[in-house]
């Protein structure tokens, strides 16, 4: 796309149905996005790792499968499989060493990896369905409506999120148990820990998108095409589903991409607090958390604390770098909340 | 004209803070579980009754909550209730001098670092020493305290001998929880400071002057920095109210006796008048921090008014 056409010209790849205009913006955004090559990198290293770590019990199921030898093997290599070889340094047998129970360090870092990069996706996701709920109606609605919900957020935002992830999570806990109980779910404390961990981290960070969707649905909504639907006589929710929230969703995607390390950021945090994931179970801040307990002047066990911090830090780079190419590409900034 | 709106935000600040208070109050017993759940137990009913009753809590909610804003219109955020020999103002006068001290060091680390380093990233823009600047930037907020603390010990503390690892009696033992600290909001802060030069320096003055032959440094550190660092500014107002409150990670692997473990066994505990109190110590600070940061605006961009 090195010469521009006039925007009127229907283009080869837009639907001529919809003729969204966005649609072409959006295309020469991800060329942009193209080009910037970190973000590239980025995207190519997280995808590896989503297949690495979907591949891996695969791989250890396979293992186990190819004879006597091969299942002795992959029973080493189980992540919640205890043995004697505790603390062994990173070596031929256990590639990242093993823990303070014998349990393989790489297995349990790539199990790790399931729940820490499920949380903060899911969790990324609860909080865009509250923030651009609550964003949109305040900013559709106007008037006290919109200064009653915006003066919520406020509220919100000086509360230490600490303090409100804790009450959440307990409030939520006993609740939830029971639900989960009644439906039968298989292993209900794991499946119950997850579902809270991804809520209450979606219900503490869904602020900042509620205030950037407010801010664009108010200029969308003076805009001469949702003025014209308003006098085909479209109501409020449909003008918004169909409208407004479709034309938010470049910006929505940036903050996503934002919110997603930050989600993981704090899972890995409770967890590390010993608030998130439970025991058997793993995610890159509990196992940090385990390698931090082992530190003491006289053996220094560095594997424990490298490999999970590694893999967390270098998430945590990928995704940043991928959000600040695609805030780049589309050139949005967040307002400080001051208009 | 100025004088009036701070004055009125100033006004605003009671309301404000009687929200949150509320908020709070109704947030932290709506959870289950109580404050006296991890006592000896079996307790006699006519103990726990007379428990209640000492703190109040037999009480219907509101009178809970009138008797609470009376104690604080005196400033008095009454008993712990975990720490049944301190009140929640001790508790307070105790560990908020450490927490604070702790954190403004580190602010002046964070700032320290974060300034100087997003300020050359901008000028330098478009050649290797802006991206390994924007990189080392990334990389600080990718790395979580929980990282680093344990980190700088096993390296510096236990292999190097270099700085006590933990406690909080001497200026030495506040250098590395200083930097675990400070480190990440060190990255925040050179992203800012270097996206408010690049933002700036487009600008049509910072052209004129530079047509009219100013010193390329008078320029930029005379005429572009005091409005490129105005998101930094504004980003110090929430950073300061956090910091000063403390952090639990940080205070807890380094074993220093700050505020920030009160926030989370306070709410563990369900220690009501605690976890208020914090709540509200946070918000007036926050709030009052933010206030001052908007003052702070007016005298570094003389295009704001506020009215």
């Amino acid at each position: 796309m090195t010469n521009s056409s006039p925007a009127s010209e229907p283009r080869p790849g837009s639907d001529p149905a919809t003729n969204r205009p966005h649609l072409e913006l959006n295309q020469r955004a991800w060329h942009r996005f193209r080009r910037n090559r970190p973000a590239v990198l980025s995207l190519y290293a997280v995808a590896c790792l989503v297949v690495l770590v979907l591949a891996w019990p695969l791989v250890l199921k396979i293992v186990s499968g190819s004879g006597p030898g091969g299942a002795r093997l992959a029973q080493g290599l189980q992540p919640d499989r205890l043995s004697e070889a505790q603390f062994q340094p990173p070596g031929l047998k256990h590639w990242f060493g093993t823990d303070v129970h014998g349990r393989d360090l790489l297995s349990r870092v790539l199990y790790g990896a399931q729940v820490s990069l499920l949380v903060g996706l899911v969790g990324a996701a609860v909080s865009l369905v509250i923030g651009v709920f609550w964003g949109a109606v305040a900013g559709y609605v106007g008037g006290r409506t919109d200064s009653f919900m915006m003066r919520a957020v406020d509220v919100l935002y000086s509360l230490p999120s600490i303090i409100f992830v804790i009450v959440l999570l307990t409030t939520l806990e006993g609740v939830l148990k029971r639900w989960l109980g009644a439906l039968g779910t298989y292993n209900p404390g794991g499946a119950t820990r997850l579902v809270l961990l991804v809520i209450g981290l979606g219900a503490v960070s869904w602020l900042t998108m509620a205030r950037i969707v407010r801010g664009q649905v108010l200029s969308l909504r003076q805009r001469p095409f949702v003025e014209a639907s308003r006098a085909l006589g479209a109501g409020p929710v449909r003008i918004l589903a169909r409208h407004i929230i479709p034309n938010t969703l470049g910006v929505v995607i940036v903050y996503l991409t934002l919110t997603v390390p930050a989600i993981i950021l704090y899972e890995s945090f409770l967890s590390y607090l010993g608030l998130g994931i439970q025991p058997p179970m793993a995610s890159w801040g509990s196992l940090i958390a385990e390698g931090a307990d082992q530190i003491n002047p006289i053996r220094i066990y560095w594997w424990l604390l490298a490999f999970p911090a590694a893999f967390l830090v270098t998430t945590l780079l990928a995704l940043n770098f991928i959000g600040d190419g695609l805030r780049d590409a589309w050139d949005v900034r967040a307002g400080n909340g001051r208009d | 004209m100025c004088g009036m709106y701070f004055l009125r935000r100033l006004v605003l600040l009671l309301p404000l803070l009687l929200i949150i208070s509320l908020f709070s109050f109704v947030l932290v017993r709506v959870a289950p579980g109580g404050p006296f759940d991890r006592e000896r137990k079996p307790a006699s009913p006519e103990i726990e009754l007379q428990v209640q009753a000492k703190y109040h809590l037999d009480e219907p909610a509101w009178k809970q909550y009138v008797r609470f804003l009376a104690d604080l219109v005196r400033g008095d955020l009454g008993v712990s209730l975990q720490y049944r020999n301190h009140t929640v103002n001790d508790i307070i006068a105790q560990a908020l001098p450490v927490s604070a001290s702790l954190g403004l060091l580190a602010f002046g680390f964070a700032m320290g670092v974060g300034l100087p380093l997003g300020y050359f990233s901008a000028v330098r823009r478009g050649h290797w020493g802006d991206y390994a600047g924007s990189l080392l930037a990334v990389l600080m907020i990718c790395i979580p305290g929980f990282v680093v603390a344990p980190s700088l010990i096993i390296l510096v503390g236990i292999k190097w001998r270099l700085f006590p690892v933990a406690l909080w009696v001497s200026p030495l033992h506040a250098v590395l929880p200083v930097v675990a600290l400070g480190l990440y909001f060190s990255g925040r802060i050179a992203r800012l400071m270097r996206e408010g030069m690049l933002n700036v320096m487009p600008s049509e003055f910072i052209t004129a002057a530079r047509a009219k032959g100013l010193n390329e440094n008078v320029l930029l550190l005379k005429h572009a920095l005091p409005l490129a660092i105005l998101p930094v500014v504004s980003y110090s107002g929430p950073l300061l109210a956090d910091l000063l409150t403390g952090s639990f990670v940080i205070e807890t692997i380094f074993q220093i006796p700050g505020l920030g473990a009160f926030f989370v066994n306070g709410s563990l505990n369900r220690d009501y008048t605690l976890v208020v109190g914090l709540v509200i110590l946070y918000a007036f600070l926050l709030i009052v921090l933010n206030l001052a940061v908007d003052l702070l605006y007016v005298l570094l961009d003389p295009r704001v008014r506020y009215d």
